[in-house]
């Protein structure tokens, strides 16, 4: 597949890093330095100009190109070139944007203004920052088959039940399974007599129901974050906070500056906008942050957020997440408290990149920085699984490879051995990053 | 000539009053045309031509003599402020002349200058209260009971809106004039034009005005309302809609059958509403009127008030004594509930109609009473005093205080109907409030001292009520100055700072105000 990024900032880089191994990618920038490093750090073509003209689009093969990603950091900009690519390809198109107001006309009419698929960068950060903390320990959530099935993945605390137990004993939820286990850095295959130890990070996929139940097991006595309070009302605090309000929270949000203050107070029907330097103690004692369920640092700057959250999990805020903007930090904040980092960028490619799977990969999330993957299939008649028991085709697969969940007709399946899995069904797979590529062509 | 004097004093004003003025005669124009309406009813009851014969022409001569000031006024924010105070003073002052020419030489109390001025100013700011000795036909003419009546019905919707809507060139600063006139903090644009929006408006007012005609005089010919002839069918509409309440009748509604004083019940519920309501009822959504904020309010303080003033009425505790013309209503479920109603809804809308001689209640249930006359009718009605709108945010606006008082940094806006107020809109309306409720109070001390002066019987509360019913627009107070009786024991200067105290209430006091500061001339 012939694949146009536009724009090589950080989003544009991952993705055409990501893609690179198994596609034909153009990258287009108008940073000349940019173009010149990429063209040596990654096996792809870069081209430089402006992606919203058409001389450039066609000097990078837009006639012949099936797919064009913009991802710059202007708005505009990025819609603008969908627009002109289609006037002469039919590529799919896809945008990246910041600002919601173009999703919403986006949502209003699909494929409106040229753009195929869009992303919503803070839209998206606050959507999976909302999925991190409804989930009590959970450290990264996707949802598959319309929301049918959820994967979550879960750190184990020393104090868990769960610590020491055999994948057979805690595997006591009838629509769940346990689809891998990450320690120490490698992907393990969990097989019913695996023992699950503490800081090992398990991922399972079934029902949200029994994600939640399973939540419960992992971490006992966390009834969910009923009280959130967010720091900084940016695009992504704001969204979280409205999302939130969504689901029935009523989130408090503390924003230093009195005019965006105002500006939130005035959209956000169900927060309680707090105009305040969030780095006052006697304030955050004052509000009580002790009994505070979770906090999110979503001020502009990575720093402040570090900060921020630090500061409130000092004051003994139960849970800390935070935005970082930079990528190279994520591990970082993770190393010195902050319970999650959720770098916006990150949650972007991993939207982005998707799309760009092959044809029958609908859905996909990445697990820790690419060491797996779980992809969405909809299976037909020639993949390896229909018509057979699970147990006969596993033995085709390739190791490292997890059937997790099967929805079929939206009902959700949970895979035993003898299921017999059916074509057109939806699977939900669990792969190791090395034979992704392998599985994905035999499914 | 005076610009020029003022010029080389160098104290040039900063004001067109030309523009203002001007603009003044040409609304006063109108007005004569207007009486001509009058002079109908003059000429079909075969009475004199004289009073309004004359009075027509008077107005018309000072109309045009004034409009001759500015050839080509240009109406700025001042001039406009300007132009709506001396519109509403200019218009009682003219529509005094009939008054004035049909008691010269009777015992009509109403050839006294100060009462012919304060009874005009009374009908076109839709107060209602009276200074006439008696009324009745034996002393006064059907064309001048006309008059009074319709002085009330022009100036509901306001004569500036109207003269917007009629007059081609007030529609540039038309805006300007309407929010300086209309009831309420701001108007509302309903149509891109706002020429447009003031004919919908009174279009609204004059079909709300017909309906109810349509139903009175049905009710006369169904033989359930006898005394509800033609001429009453005409009349009492005319003082509804505008929450004027004015009656012909000497005994105001009390003098109707009680299915008459539950068909009024709703007209003037409807005349206290938001017409802006209407116009989008009537373009197809008629939920908006149970989904508006203020209107639920408005109908929840109603009820609210009705069902105390039931109760007191029907237990006995809210009866005094027993009124003659009604009866004792203690364990009368209907007549209880239907004076209570009727009473609390003129009061609270400043209709000013009486069902019964309220002078009957106790002090517990005219308290009721004189609570209301301070809540008033919607933004964008007819209604006067302070308004449900502003009562609405300044309860919102105390909880706020009490919830930032235990969340200091908590950012809080007042929402009204999903919108969330400026601060300085809520400023604007803390202002009025304060400001209305001091010069109820000043007023009140000041009247007291000029009562004593002239030697008048008046009680404190007595007082009181008729600042409250004058300064809000309701019309009848309580005791000397009920609603079965009249101002008219009050001393020349007392009548003329009444007069002063309705106009200022119809404008909202501030548009009156700022014209007595000096930074409004001068810079």
């Amino acid at each position: 597949m012939r694949i146009i990024i536009v724009g090589a900032g950080e989003v544009g880089s991952t993705i055409a890093a990501s893609l690179a191994e198994s596609h034909e990618v153009v990258v287009i920038d108008v940073d000349r330095d940019r173009v010149e490093s990429l063209t040596y750090s990654i096996d792809v073509l870069a081209v430089e100009g402006d992606g919203a003209a058409l001389s450039t689009l066609e000097e990078a093969g837009i006639r012949e190109a099936d797919l064009l990603i913009a991802s710059t950091d202007d708005d505009e900009t990025n819609i603008v070139t969908c627009g002109t690519a289609q006037t002469v390809g039919d590529a799919f198109t896809i945008a990246r944007v910041r600002n919601t107001k173009f999703l919403d006309t986006w949502n209003h009419a699909e494929g409106a203004l040229g753009v195929d698929f869009m992303v919503a960068t803070n839209l998206l950060t606050a959507e999976t920052i909302v999925q991190v903390i409804g989930l009590p320990a959970a450290r990264d959530v996707a949802t598959f088959a319309d929301d049918a099935v959820h994967m979550a993945e879960f750190e184990i605390p020393a104090r868990s039940p769960l610590a020491g137990q055999t994948v057979q004993q805690a595997d006591r939820f009838s629509s769940l399974t346990f689809a891998a286990i990450l320690r120490d850095g490698d992907v393990v295959i969990p097989r019913g007599e695996t023992v699950i130890e503490a800081t090992d990070e398990v991922v399972v996929i079934g029902s949200q129901e029994s994600v939640r139940e399973f939540a419960q097991e992992v971490a006992p006595r966390v009834d969910g974050a009923r009280d959130v309070l967010i720091i900084g009302g940016s695009s992504i605090g704001y969204h979280t906070a409205k999302l939130l309000e969504q689901q029935g929270f009523q989130p408090r949000i503390v924003e230093p500056d009195p005019e965006r203050a105002r500006v939130l107070a005035e959209e956000l029907t169900g927060t309680t906008v707090l105009e305040a330097d969030p780095t006052d103690q006697d304030f955050l004692e004052r509000e009580h942050i002790d009994r505070v369920d979770a906090v999110v640092a979503a001020l502009d700057n990575d720093e402040k957020n570090l900060l921020a959250g630090l500061l409130a999990k000092r004051l003994g805020a139960e849970r800390a997440v935070a935005v970082v903007e930079n990528g190279s930090y994520v591990q970082l904040f993770e190393a010195v408290g902050i319970d999650v980092a959720v770098n916006p960028r990150e949650a972007t490619a991993e939207e982005i990149t998707r799309f760009t799977r092959e044809q029958h990969a609908e859905n996909v999330a990445i697990i820790e920085s690419d060491r797996a993957e779980v992809l969405e299939i909809e299976v037909d008649d020639e993949s390896v699984l229909a018509g057979k028991p699970i147990q006969e085709s596993v033995q085709e697969l390739p190791e490292g490879v997890v059937i997790g969940a099967i929805t079929r007709d939206g009902e959700l399946v949970i895979p035993r051995g003898d299921t017999v899995i059916e074509p057109d069904d939806h699977v939900v797979v669990f792969a190791d990053a090395r034979v992704v590529e392998e599985a994905t062509t035999k499914l | 000539m005076l610009g020029e004097t003022t010029v080389r004093r160098g104290l040039e004003l900063r004001v067109d009053w030309r523009a203002s003025v001007s603009l003044v005669g040409t609304v006063i124009k109108y007005l004569s045309g207007a009486m001509a309406l009058p002079l109908l009813v003059a000429a079909i009851y075969g009475e004199g031509l004289v009073t309004f014969g004359a009075s027509i022409i008077v107005t018309a001569i000072v109309g045009l003599g004034l409009e001759r000031l500015d050839e080509d006024p240009d109406l700025g924010a001042r001039e406009a402020f300007l132009m709506v105070g001396l519109t509403w003073l200019a218009v009682a002052i003219m529509g005094s002349i009939p008054y004035l020419v049909a008691g010269a030489g009777t015992e009509s109390t109403l050839a006294h200058p100060a009462n012919a001025l304060f009874e005009s100013m009374s009908g076109f700011t839709t107060t209602g209260a009276t200074v006439m000795g008696s009324i009745g036909f034996e002393r006064h003419s059907h064309a001048l009971m006309f008059w009074r009546q319709l002085s009330q019905w022009l100036g509901g919707m306001g004569i500036v809106v109207l003269a917007v809507a009629i007059l081609p060139e007030l529609s540039v600063g038309g805006a300007q004039l309407m929010d300086a006139e209309a009831p309420g903090p701001g108007i509302e644009k309903l149509t891109p034009r706002i020429a447009e929006t003031a004919r919908v408006l009174w279009l609204a007012y004059l079909g709300f005005t017909v309906l109810e005609f349509l139903l009175l005089y049905g009710l006369h010919l169904a033989g359930m309302a006898p005394n509800m002839t033609l001429y009453n069918a005409i009349t009492h509409p005319l003082t509804t809609m505008p929450t004027g309440g004015f009656s012909p009748e000497a005994r105001s509604v009390e003098a109707f059958a009680p299915i008459v004083q539950w068909v009024f019940i709703p007209f003037m519920v409807a005349a206290g509403t938001n017409f802006a309501l209407f116009w989008k009822a009537l373009n197809g959504d008629p939920r908006a009127i149970v989904r508006d904020s203020e209107f639920r309010f408005y109908a929840g303080v109603l009820g609210a008030l009705t069902a105390i003033t039931t109760g007191l009425l029907f237990s006995g505790a809210g009866m005094a004594a027993v009124a003659e013309a009604v009866g004792p209503l203690v364990g009368e479920g209907e007549a209880a509930l239907r004076h209570a109603a009727f009473q609390t809804v003129s009061i609270v809308t400043t209709t000013g109609y009486a069902s019964m001689d309220f002078n009957t209640w106790s002090a517990q249930s005219q308290f009721v009473l004189l609570f209301a006359m301070f809540i008033g009718g919607s933004a964008g009605s007819t209604g006067g005093s302070i308004k449900i709108v502003r009562t609405m945010v300044i309860l919102k606006s105390i909880r706020r205080e009490l919830f930032t008082t235990v969340h200091p940094e908590a950012v809080r806006p007042v929402r009204l109907g999903g919108h969330a107020l400026d601060e300085r809109a809520i400023r604007g309306i803390y202002a009025f409030t304060l400001l209305y409720v001091l010069i109820f109070f000043v007023a009140t001390a000041l009247l007291l001292v000029e009562v004593a002066r002239a030697g008048g019987s008046f009680s404190a509360f007595e007082v009181m009520s008729a600042v409250a019913a004058t300064l809000g627009n309701v019309g009848p107070g309580f005791g000397a100055v009920g609603p079965m009786n009249s101002y008219l024991g009050f001393s020349g200067p007392a009548k003329l700072f009444m007069v002063f105290l309705m106009w200022i209430g119809r404008l909202e006091i501030l548009p009156v105000f700022v014209l007595l500061t000096r930074s409004y001339w001068k810079t």
